[in-house]
């Protein structure tokens, strides 16, 4: 069969490409489109490194067919930031120390970012919850869920703790 | 390796007819978050992919003669977010918000999680309390079904080749109804259920059970629907008694298997255990009591 060719708008930018069916929408991102952020960690949906917003909704790009991206807005790790403008969430990041080797980063930023979008004003228990399909091997978490917490201040405009 | 077809019909008539055509193996894919993995795994090798998105009403929820209508591959994120059905079946809202993560939630369906037909399953224990009803379509055209006629065993449905779920029916709700899910796990998120039991309910203004369902998942190849709980129930107020009872209904029909989860005996221990707890969740909902979520 011949490749699939799909129209979708990737980071605000028209985008269209060719795949195979079986190609996911990571393979494509990272292998097609050279959107190397978006990392494989388990390729089965249990570990949230491969984190995109498609339509809105956070999900696994492993977990999706390039295919299915026709007529879809998705966002990537690399459209978070504006330009040389991190976005609160990188920069809390960095404040924080809140990584260490960094594998998890990306997942865990597009993720937090989509829940700052939807709740600017989460308890830590919200976004401990939210971000558990993100897993990290070295932080222990406690570091990125402060790291969550100060940028959702921050961005409610609230006194940096 | 053979070719993978994918197709996207935006009918109903032209997905039942790819799907009655194909030669080999065609999976109905939704969200994708069961069927990818087994792909992945080698577990099923497909031939053909019919991307059942395309097809209006297969998305999004309705009100519909008193009821609820919510279409087969609607994410579960879109049930946990509208208001009429947090507020008529809070139950088979807090069953999708077990499944997997937010990332899964984004994607992951009520027809997917049927139809992958896991024991284990989160929404199906809740979908079976709340009496839903399956719209199956297919080439001989478009039946009704009880959701727990779905499931023919771990992994399989009772589902023809060329049919697949369009909907499902969610009846209106009577006064003073209320439905729960629990699941037990080993930690506190992200993992599959060692006994999942949801239960619907009505009473009368009283606190008497005119109406239960009760299911429960991972005690038995399939989820069952236990008529027994639903004798315990009926005609009685949620005393000790009655929850004695409960609790002894639901031990006896399991039927599990010992894996890393749990043994046979622990499994068949929690089922009572959360039989009851469910029942005082879903008797205080249907009571005005609590509307909250249980996690």
């Amino acid at each position: 069969m011949s490749k699939h060719h799909v129209s979708t708008t990737i980071n605000g930018e028209p985008v269209e490409f060719l795949c195979e069916t079986q190609q996911t929408m990571l393979d494509t991102l990272r292998d097609v489109l050279g959107l190397t952020g978006s990392k494989e960690g388990c390729a089965s949906g249990d570990c949230g490194a491969c984190t995109i917003i498609c339509d809105g909704k956070i999900v696994c790009s492993c977990l999706m067919l390039g295919v299915e991206a026709e007529g879809k807005t998705i966002t990537t790790i690399e459209g978070i930031a504006q330009g040389d403008h991190l976005h609160p969430v990188q920069q809390k990041f960095l404040e924080h120390a809140a990584l260490q080797c960094g594998f998890c980063t990306p997942g865990f930023i597009v993720a937090a970012k989509a829940l700052l979008d939807e709740n600017p004003n989460p308890t830590e228990t919200e976004a401990r919850y939210w971000l558990a399909g993100n897993l990290c091997r070295c932080t222990g978490y406690d570091k990125i869920i402060r790291a969550v917490m100060d940028a959702a201040a921050e961005m409610r405009g609230e006194a940096v703790r | 390796m053979p070719t993978l077809n994918y197709a996207a019909p935006s009918t109903v008539d032209e997905a039942v007819k790819l799907l009655a055509g194909a030669s080999g193996l065609a999976k109905v894919l939704a969200g994708g978050t069961d069927l990818l993995v087994q792909m992945r795994s080698g577990r099923l090798k497909p031939e053909l992919i019919v991307d059942t998105k395309q097809i209006p009403g297969i998305i999004g929820i309705r009100e519909e003669g008193g009821g609820f209508v919510v279409g087969a591959a609607t994410p579960g994120a879109d049930v946990e977010a509208h208001a009429g059905m947090n507020k008529a079946w809070p139950g088979v809202v807090e069953a999708l918000d077990l499944i997997g993560s937010t990332q899964i939630q984004g994607r992951c369906s009520l027809a997917g999680n049927l139809c992958n037909a896991s024991p284990a399953a989160d929404s199906v224990p809740a979908l079976f309390a709340a009496g839903a009803i399956a719209v199956v379509v297919g080439s001989k055209g478009r039946r009704e079904v009880p959701v727990e006629q779905i499931p023919a065993g771990p992994g399989r449905t009772n589902l023809a080749k060329d049919e697949f779920i369009l909907e499902f029916k969610f009846p209106p709700r009577p006064p003073r109804s209320g439905d729960a899910y629990l699941r037990f796990i080993p930690r506190t998120e992200m993992d599959i259920a060692v006994v999942g039991v949801g239960i619907s309910v009505t009473l009368d203004a009283k606190g008497v059970c005119t109406a239960a369902r009760v299911a429960l998942g991972a005690v038995a190849p399939t989820v069952l629907l236990v008529e027994d709980a639903e004798d315990a129930l009926i005609g009685h107020t949620l005393d000790d008694a009655t929850l004695a009872k409960l609790d002894s209904v639901a031990r006896a029909v399991c039927n599990p298997i010992n894996d890393k989860r749990g043994t046979i005996e622990y499994r068949t221990k929690v089922a009572g255990v959360l039989a009851r707890r469910v029942a005082a969740i879903a008797f205080d909902r249907a009571m005005g009591k609590s509307q909250g979520k249980t996690h």
